[in-house]
């Protein structure tokens, strides 16, 4: 993959919690306007690197980073960076779906609010809505609150949340984990139509949905004490048809994990 | 479905008896503290009622019995719990938002949580003796309504501390994810996520402390309220009573006509207290409504 062609890259990252590695010497491209699938047994360290992405993992005391994480080039970690400003272009999409408890339309305007958002908000909220496929269901009931809508409807609301604040990168923790098979096709295509405009990481434990839905897929394995690395790294279709690795091949075959 | 033995039908009777015996107990303490209340609130009413009357409510004290009323303690009262209410809302909800939020969890923080803790059993006459110093003497209040209230603001602190720490901690942290995940600041994530959604228990606990501030009499006997004001309070610097340090006045002198406005000056203390924390639930369930808005 061309340096361009990459959004966002990490090099030899390395995160610890405390004196405990989570993932080592992870060196990774994640490709512009394409679906990443980060795969691997649980425990591995998928989320965690996931949350280096958005510098999430900041929020956790006892945690730090070595290695470069560069977005568009430009190192995130650099003191210069605000973390705040870098969640504004990357959102994030958790395992279960976290609505505030407030009216549908107060959730998807709540990012350009805070972020001090001028414009017509109201066209934001229903643009928003519609690109997570939710406005048809809610347009009646922008007023209602947030919780009283399924889970699946959740998890997509929490999307259209995301895509308000316009960012350029999209990271889902497991999104359809606690959803039926019905909803989680839903937001499988939303991921498809999306990753048009939008780049997109998404870690899974479900590897048919990996295969689904990605464009290129990491294997994560966790070794010894050392957390979690790169195993196999590559095209989705080359991964799950011809895996170069023995351990790849004995994941995606449901032999272990 | 085969019969159940002797042993057992008779073992099930015992069982039966025991669960009904512990039923009626439990129904006689109820009762037990129902008859005192009640027994209470007819021995205040028939003492008192026919004293309670717009003109007792707006008269000052007096020599005459039949003349006292209770204007200048309301009042004193009123002012007292406001001031306590509101410097100790803003500071106990400030510093439940720093510990929880801010502060980074170690033996200090440890010390400090357990000291809070304790502050909350300390005798109230204690609280009075630091506003003498504190409020009267070192910043020069005088014996006035707003040292008398920022010593009840320093005593109901650490309740609603406490009271707010808790609402605080009980908000899912998925929550606040949710909005660092959108760019917010942590002090957006606290004032337009966090704050709202403990605001009911933050309330709770304004409740406990109200009507702990308005029964507290000790303190602002010890900083040194009056016991006979016949004037209102026209500033924060003017001298005051409460209503406990009026009706234990009323009560400690001979005359029966005295003790009929001791037991209307309850009835008055009671009604307020109604009222605060009416007023109080009244704001709590409208946080708690707050989603469907
Ligand atoms: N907040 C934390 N503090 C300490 N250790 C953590 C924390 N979060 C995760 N870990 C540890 O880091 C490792 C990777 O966790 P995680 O990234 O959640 O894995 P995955 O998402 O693949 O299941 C695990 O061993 C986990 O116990
Ligand atoms: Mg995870």
């Amino acid at each position: 993959m061309q340096q361009s062609d990459a959004i966002l890259q990490t090099r030899g990252l390395t995160v610890y919690y405390g004196s405990k590695q989570a993932v080592s010497d992870i060196t990774l491209d994640v490709a512009r306007h394409r679906i990443t699938a980060i795969i691997g047994p649980s425990g591995c360290g998928k989320s965690t690197l996931l949350r280096c992405f958005n510098r999430m993992n900041d929020l956790i005391p006892k945690s730090r980073i070595t290695g470069q994480v560069l977005f568009e080039g430009r190192d995130l970690y650099s003191p210069t960076v605000d973390p705040t400003e870098i969640r504004y272009q990357i959102g994030m999409v958790f395992q279960r779906p976290n609505p505030f408890p407030k009216s549908i339309f107060d959730n998807v305007a709540f990012g350009p609010r805070i972020n001090g958002f001028r414009g017509d908000l109201a066209e934001l909220v229903e643009s928003s809505l519609a690109r997570a496929a939710l406005w048809a269901e809610v347009k009646d009931r922008l007023t209602s609150s947030a919780l009283a809508l399924s889970g699946g409807q959740q998890q997509r609301l929490c999307i259209a949340r995301a895509l308000a604040v316009q960012p350029q990168v999209i990271l889902m923790d497991e999104p359809c984990s606690s959803l039926d098979p019905i909803a989680t096709l839903a937001i499988e295509d939303l991921m498809r139509e999306l990753s048009a405009d939008y780049s997109i990481v998404i870690v899974t434990h479900n590897m048919q949905q990996a295969a689904r839905v990605s464009d290129y897929t990491t294997f994560l394995m966790g070794i010894e004490n050392r957390g979690g690395q790169i195993i196999e790294y590559g095209e989705t279709r080359l991964i799950f048809t011809n895996p170069k690795d023995e351990r790849t091949e004995a994941y995606i075959t449901g032999r272990f994990g | 479905m085969a019969a159940a033995s002797p042993d057992f039908r008779r073992r099930m009777t015992r069982r039966q008896w025991e669960g009904r015996a512990f039923h009626g107990l439990c129904l006689l303490a109820v009762a037990v503290a129902l008859a005192m209340l009640v027994l209470l609130l007819v021995y205040l009413a028939r003492q008192g009622l026919t004293r309670v009357s717009w003109e007792f409510i707006t008269s000052f004290p007096s020599r005459d019995p039949d003349q006292a009323g209770i204007k200048a303690a309301l009042l004193g009262s009123i002012y007292v719990v406001a001031i306590a209410a509101v410097v100790a809302f803003t500071l106990g909800v400030s510093a439940a938002i720093y510990l929880e939020e801010y502060a980074v969890r170690n033996w200090r923080s440890r010390i400090i949580q357990v000291n809070i803790t304790n502050l909350a059993g300390v005798p109230s006459i204690v609280y009075g003796i630091l506003g003498l110093e504190i409020f009267v003497r070192t910043l020069g209040l005088g014996r006035s309504v707003l040292a008398g209230g920022l010593t009840m603001a320093l005593l109901v602190l650490p309740i609603i501390i406490i009271a707010a720490q808790e609402a605080i901690r009980a908000v899912p942290p998925s929550l606040r994810e949710g909005a660092y995940a959108l760019g917010a600041t942590r002090w957006q994530a606290i004032w337009h996520l966090v704050l709202p959604q403990a605001m009911p228990g933050i309330l709770t606990g304004v409740i406990l402390a109200v009507s702990r501030a308005l029964g507290e009499t000790a303190p602002l006997i010890v900083m040194g309220a009056l016991t006979f004001v016949p004037f209102a309070p026209d500033g924060p610097l003017s001298r005051f009573t409460v209503l406990p340090i009026q009706i234990f006045n009323w009560t400690s002198r001979p005359q029966a006509g005295f003790h009929e406005a001791a037991a209307a000056g309850i009835i008055v203390l009671l009604a307020l207290l109604l009222t605060m924390n009416a007023a109080a639930i009244v704001l709590r369930n409208k946080f708690q409504r707050r989603p469907e808005g």
